[in-house]
């Protein structure tokens, strides 16, 4: 435990994670501030969804540390860590859904596990998280009746059940037809602003993510090779940088998975 | 040559690294039982799932069990003219084997098997993750009260199935085979019977809990794919009815020597 920075709710020093031989994160550092969308951004495969995970706890990395809050992750006890999760919120890239629960219960469930609350309070709380992700009228559903975008926003609805500090997205926008996208980046927005939350977003949309985003991060290759404000990350002449924010596939970031000689694996 | 050697020695360390894990896995989820008692509930709803669904295929079976006991040792005893003892026959053969054995064996194939699938599904699809970063302890919420449903059900089915097997027995002997009734029933007012019968429950109690800790922890611990899951229910049922088969050996020699 240290005194919690007033700015920054995490900090990533020095995080190395590795996967068999292959490096996912190669020292790397971050901060996340308070309050604001910090994006974090970066080519399929390069190790997003791992670094919520590791924010969250379910992994602990090799070498570095992991803050939160001012409490470090690789040394808090089993109870301690479940203490912090129950202020993060993380919206999974699946959506996760309890299947044997229908919507209502699902969204009931952290309230249930974690509050005495009387049905009745119950009840209306979860109206009023469904309602802010337009699925009121879906309490009754099954998740197996549910589309995916409609699944990941009754994920959503349960990762703000009670009311977190932090919520993590993982490519909250894959999935949503334009409208729906609209409304959930305003909702982001929204819920950021009002309840005074840090979120972080992971994900490979570009164009959508840096319409909401406060603050970005470019991950490639286990580094980070680009961070700033939208305008400055456009402004930026790093190649990296250029190559992911337009889109180009030819440039330093590899399209392929790190592979022997092409030409080797033919003969 | 070197390679072989190397291999084995992977799979005892992998067979140990597994051990461990179901130990650990073991250690945990009886600590959450504890927590089940501010939530009968939950305990409640998984007797309905493990126990009384599998009450059908407990009932049959233990009918057909009984009356084929009570036919076959009708034709042994016949010769020997002691059909008066068909009681003891049937009763003591259910009570002290088949009916453990079997209720044990056709419960890891019933409920086991749906443990293990719906466990190793609720981890492929990220459901136990998400748990786990909701602060729910998935061993405590899920996989607890499956387990003790299982260690409670598993006596209890037995003693329905030596029940109904013993009226299976009833239906060919007394009524088809017209033997007498009270030669049939009037068995069970030794003491040795009584003990059998004590033999027999603390029989079905170590199956129970091995079986169900097989089913769930195979389900916690598969590879979260659809051929992990389909894995998982397949070595469920096998390992399960070996366990059974193997302890029931030991039991026996040790009950009965
Ligand atoms: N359980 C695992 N075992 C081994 N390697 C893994 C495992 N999970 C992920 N990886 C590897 O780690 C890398 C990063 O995976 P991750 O899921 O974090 O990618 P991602 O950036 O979220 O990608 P996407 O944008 O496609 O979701 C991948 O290249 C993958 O091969
Ligand atoms: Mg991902």
């Amino acid at each position: 435990m240290k005194p919690a920075n007033s700015e920054q709710l995490v900090e990533i020093k020095d995080l190395c994670f590795y996967r068999g031989e292959r490096a996912i994160f190669d020292h790397i550092n971050m901060s996340i501030p308070r309050g604001k969308i910090t994006a974090i951004m970066g080519p399929s495969g390069t190790g997003k969804t791992t670094l919520l995970r590791l924010i969250g706890g379910q992994i602990i990395p090799e070498q570095g540390e992991v803050w939160v809050d001012g409490e470090h992750i690789g040394e808090l006890s089993h109870k301690g860590l479940y203490q912090l999760r129950k202020r993060m919120g993380i919206l999974f890239q699946s959506g996760a859904l309890l299947t044997d629960l229908n919507v209502f219960d699902n969204v009931a469930f952290p309230l249930r596990e974690h509050s005495d609350l009387p049905d009745a309070l119950i009840k209306t709380l979860v109206h009023m998280k469904l309602q802010s992700v337009g699925l009121r009228g879906a309490v009754k559903l099954m998740p197996s009746e549910l589309s995916g975008g409609m699944a990941r926003r009754v994920a959503l609805a349960r990762a703000i059940a009670l009311d977190p500090m932090i919520l993590l997205y993982d490519e909250p926008f894959t999935g949503q037809d334009p409208i729906s996208f609209g409304v959930l980046a305003r909702l982001i927005r929204s819920l950021n602003d009002a309840l005074q939350l840090t979120s972080v977003i992971v994900s490979h949309d570009v164009q959508e993510t840096c319409e909401i985003a406060d603050y970005l991060y470019i991950i490639a290759n286990g580094k980070v090779v680009g961070q700033g404000t939208p305008e400055e990350l456009y402004q930026s002449d790093s190649p990296w940088v250029q190559q992911f924010l337009k889109a180009k596939p030819d440039g330093p970031v590899p399209f392929h998975y790190p592979a022997p000689d092409y030409a080797e694996d033919l003969i | 040559m070197f390679g072989f050697f190397q291999r084995q020695g992977q799979a005892v360390f992998a067979t140990f690294a597994r051990l461990g894990r179901a130990s650990f896995f073991l250690w945990h989820s009886l600590i959450g039982i504890f927590s089940l008692i501010k939530r009968p509930l939950l305990l409640i709803q998984q007797l309905h799932y493990v126990g009384v669904r599998s009450l059908s295929i407990i009932l049959v079976s233990g009918l057909f069990v009984g009356m084929v006991l009570g036919l076959q040792g009708y034709t042994i005893l016949v010769n020997f003219g002691v059909t008066e003892s068909l009681g003891v026959m049937v009763s003591l053969t259910l009570v002290r084997e088949l009916g453990p054995v079997l209720t044990a064996i056709l419960f890891a194939g019933r409920a086991g098997s749906a443990l293990a699938a719906e466990i190793g599904l609720m981890k492929s699809t990220e459901q136990l993750s998400a748990m786990e970063m909701m602060a729910v302890n998935p061993l405590h919420r899920i996989i607890a009260p499956r387990l003790l449903a299982g260690i409670i059900s598993v006596p209890l089915l037995t003693l329905i199935f030596n029940a109904v097997g013993f009226l299976g027995g009833h239906v060919v002997v007394v009524s088809l085979l017209g033997v007498d009734v009270g030669s049939y029933w009037g068995t069970a007012d030794s003491v040795d019977f009584y003990n059998d019968v004590m033999n027999g429950i603390i029989k079905s109690m170590v199956f129970g809990f091995v079986v169900t800790w097989i089913a769930v922890f195979e389900g916690y611990d598969t590879a979260p794919t659809a051929e992990g899951v389909s894995r998982a229910t397949t070595r469920t049922v096998v390992n399960g009815a070996l366990a059974t088969l193997g302890l029931d050996f030991i039991l026996t020699a040790l009950m009965f020597s």
